[in-house]
């Protein structure tokens, strides 16, 4: 097992003089009908891969917007195992990777010992939890050891070098660089060090490195798209789907192209 | 749950956080082992606490509840008296030192019932720290007056409406607030919940409550108790008042969880008992939660312990047997409210009425030369209004 399809698509995407553009939905904010019809949309807008958010009630690590959609999915009742389900079906029309962005007690109730399979059988290649540090991500690295899920970590501005050493060493599929201090939602500056956090965070990791939380204009997808390998955009996507806003979307996910060219 | 050793009880613990607090967390833990090495620290503290706090706090032999309940001798622990009302103090005092050590000027803080949130201010009024506490909305309309205490003592109190509007929820944006303003602010955690190093540091800064009561009933009684009970929320109380007696076999221990309207209807906060294990607030411990993994809200007419799970290191005395946990309603806990005021001029606070209750059941069973020692955790001052609404808002 190589755990290298979300690398891949980046690595590719890249290849091709784009940075990777990976849209962070709520799955399930306007129903459990609408997924097939969002993911559809962003794959023929040029996504490189989707990261899917599951619905928490005590989701630590997010801004109003994504607690807003999440509580709306919530009132659907939405579940990581309704997900599951409902990826599986239309998994086939699927050709760019999703990677599943869900809090830990969730996959703990799903089961450790049926989560890698189940994603496999749902188009899943990566998972995220932003409250399983390093230290922590044993159990699951394990469940998942026999399966093309990478396990993906995340990297802050408060991560010493010997830390950000630990985290790219044990890296799959990407890292995703935390880009502020804080959680997600849409912000108008980026702190000054970051630049330079970035070049260090390439330098140390063999997998690619994506930028996120706080960036939500075309301006932001060119500038730090520009200082690695691609973006992750949550909240502007998020709010963009919920009021309609598709046009908005195709902007944000067109400034990632072409930027080798332009940096 | 095996993958880490540190900070772990027996599986419990842990630190499942966002990368960006881990480096605020071993900062922390560093901080907190060379502050024990250091005897200046403690002389500190010790100083505050007996100045400033009123320690120690009596333990008081309840004569006539002892005859009320024709058993066992009782003792009140009484950290009622501490400044402040509760125990609550004991934890804040000792973190804001450890705050201004790590060169931190402000202090972020989550209240249930108010009691750490006043408690916090205080902290922070006396040694001149920026203090940001988050309470529920529902609590804040539960506890107006303890909202105006923290103003008046200078701290800006934030209403959290998200969610059930109670404890959990605060903990949730005074989280998502020290991830924002992690380089400047420490997290002064109030219960014995959270990511390692929190539930061993207020565990350490709550253990004065036992060891003060071991040395205590030594000097009227020669000798140890045969029990000793605590009510549980998230369990800072009586994690300070088992752990020195946890080696101790004789020494039986009792938690108890908060009921509610009765474990059966589901409207409880006993996590204990409801023996689902899960991941809440950085911490893998008992957790009140649905099949989907979940987070359910927790109810108690009383704030403080309305909480929908329970520190690592009390699931962990449970999983081993050391600690018996058992549970008391809403109901009960406000007879216990009423006999203690009658029979001993002691108006106990709704959460320490629980072990009240339970005590008094307990001391029934136990000889008249046994000893049995109660955590009474705060006064109840603050649940007026709460209890007299309880009781039909009549005079008694």
């Amino acid at each position: 097992m190589t755990k290298k399809l979300v690398t891949q698509a980046i690595v590719q995407c890249n290849e091709q003089g784009d940075k990777a553009f990976v849209p962070y939905i709520m799955a399930g904010d306007g129903g459990l009908q609408t997924l097939k019809k969002t993911i559809l949309f962003l794959q023929e807008a040029g996504a490189t891969a989707i990261e899917v958010g599951i619905p928490f009630s005590d989701p630590v690590a997010d801004g109003d917007v994504i607690q807003q959609a999440g509580e709306r999915a919530l009132a659907e009742g939405i579940t990581l195992r309704k997900i599951m389900t409902e990826l599986a079906s239309f998994k086939e029309e699927v050709q760019i990777p999703l990677v599943i962005m869900t809090y830990l007690n969730p996959v703990l109730s799903y089961g450790l010992q049926s989560i890698a399979a189940d994603c496999e059988a749902s188009g899943v290649y990566g998972l995220i939890v932003p409250d399983l540090p390093l230290e922590e991500s044993g159990l699951l690295k394990e469940a998942l050891k026999n399966s093309e899920v990478a396990l993906i970590q995340l990297v802050s501005l408060t991560s010493p070098a010997e830390r950000i050493e630990a985290i790219a060493k044990a890296a799959e599929g990407f890292i995703y660089a935390v880009t502020v201090n804080g959680i997600t939602g849409v912000r108008s500056s980026f702190t000054e060090g970051l630049e330079g956090h970035l070049e260090r965070l390439k330098a140390a990791s063999s997998v690619p490195v994506l930028a996120g939380f706080g960036i939500s204009t075309p301006e932001h997808v060119r500038t730090l798209g520009g200082l690695a390998d691609g973006v992750i955009v949550g909240s502007a996507i998020v709010t963009a789907l919920h009021e309609g806003e598709y046009e908005k979307v195709r902007t944000l996910i067109n400034a990632s192209k072409n930027q080798l060219t332009n940096s | 749950m095996t993958t880490e050793t540190k900070g772990r009880y027996g599986k419990f613990g842990g630190q499942f956080v966002p990368e960006t607090l881990m480096t605020a967390l071993q900062e922390l833990e560093t901080a907190y082992e060379e502050a024990q090495q250091d005897p200046a620290f403690s002389k500190e503290l010790d100083y505050y606490l007996k100045e400033f706090v009123g320690r120690e706090t009596p333990l008081f032999f309840a004569e006539r509840l002892t005859k009320h309940a024709g058993g066992a001798k009782i003792y009140l622990k009484r950290e009622d008296l501490n400044h402040t009302g509760a125990h609550k103090i004991n934890n804040s005092l000792g973190q804001a030192l450890l705050a201004i050590r790590m060169g931190k000027k402000k202090i972020v803080a989550e209240t249930g019932a108010g009691q750490h949130g006043v408690a916090t201010a205080t902290a922070c009024a006396l040694l001149g720290l920026e203090c940001v506490v988050f309470m529920g909305k529902e609590d804040i309309r539960r506890q107006e007056l303890n909202v105006f205490r923290m103003e008046l003592l200078g701290t800006k109190v934030v209403s959290v409406d998200k969610g059930s509007g109670t404890l959990k929820d605060a903990v949730n944006e005074a989280l998502r607030y020290w991830v924002s303003n992690v380089e400047d602010t420490h997290y002064i955690l109030g219960s014995a919940l959270g990511p390692h190093p929190f539930p061993q540091i207020v565990r350490d800064f709550q253990r004065v409550i036992g060891d003060e009561t071991r040395k205590q009933i030594v000097e009227h009684e020669g000798r140890l108790p045969d029990a000793v009970v605590a009510c549980i929320g998230g369990g800072s109380n009586a994690i300070g008042m088992f752990h020195p007696f946890v080696d101790d076999q004789d020494v039986k221990l009792y938690g108890v969880e908060a009921a509610g309207s009765g474990i059966s209807t589901g409207k409880h906060a006993a996590a204990i008992a409801g023996k689902q294990e899960g991941v809440l607030h950085g911490a893998y411990m008992y957790v009140l939660q649905d099949e989907d993994g979940f987070i359910q809200e927790a109810h108690s007419i009383s704030a403080g312990l309305d909480y929908p799970a329970v520190g690592p290191e009390h699931c962990h005395l449970a999983d081993i047997k050391r600690v018996q946990y058992d549970s008391v309603t809403d109901q009960q806990a406000l007879e216990a409210v009423q006999l203690l005021s009658r029979v001993e001029g002691i108006i106990p606070a709704l959460e320490s009425a629980h072990a009240v209750y339970y005590a008094v059941q307990l001391a029934k069973e136990m000889k008249e030369d046994e000893l049995l020692v109660i955590c009474l955790s705060g006064r109840g001052d603050k649940d007026m209004q709460t209890v007299r609404d309880a009781l039909g808002g009549q005079s008694i």
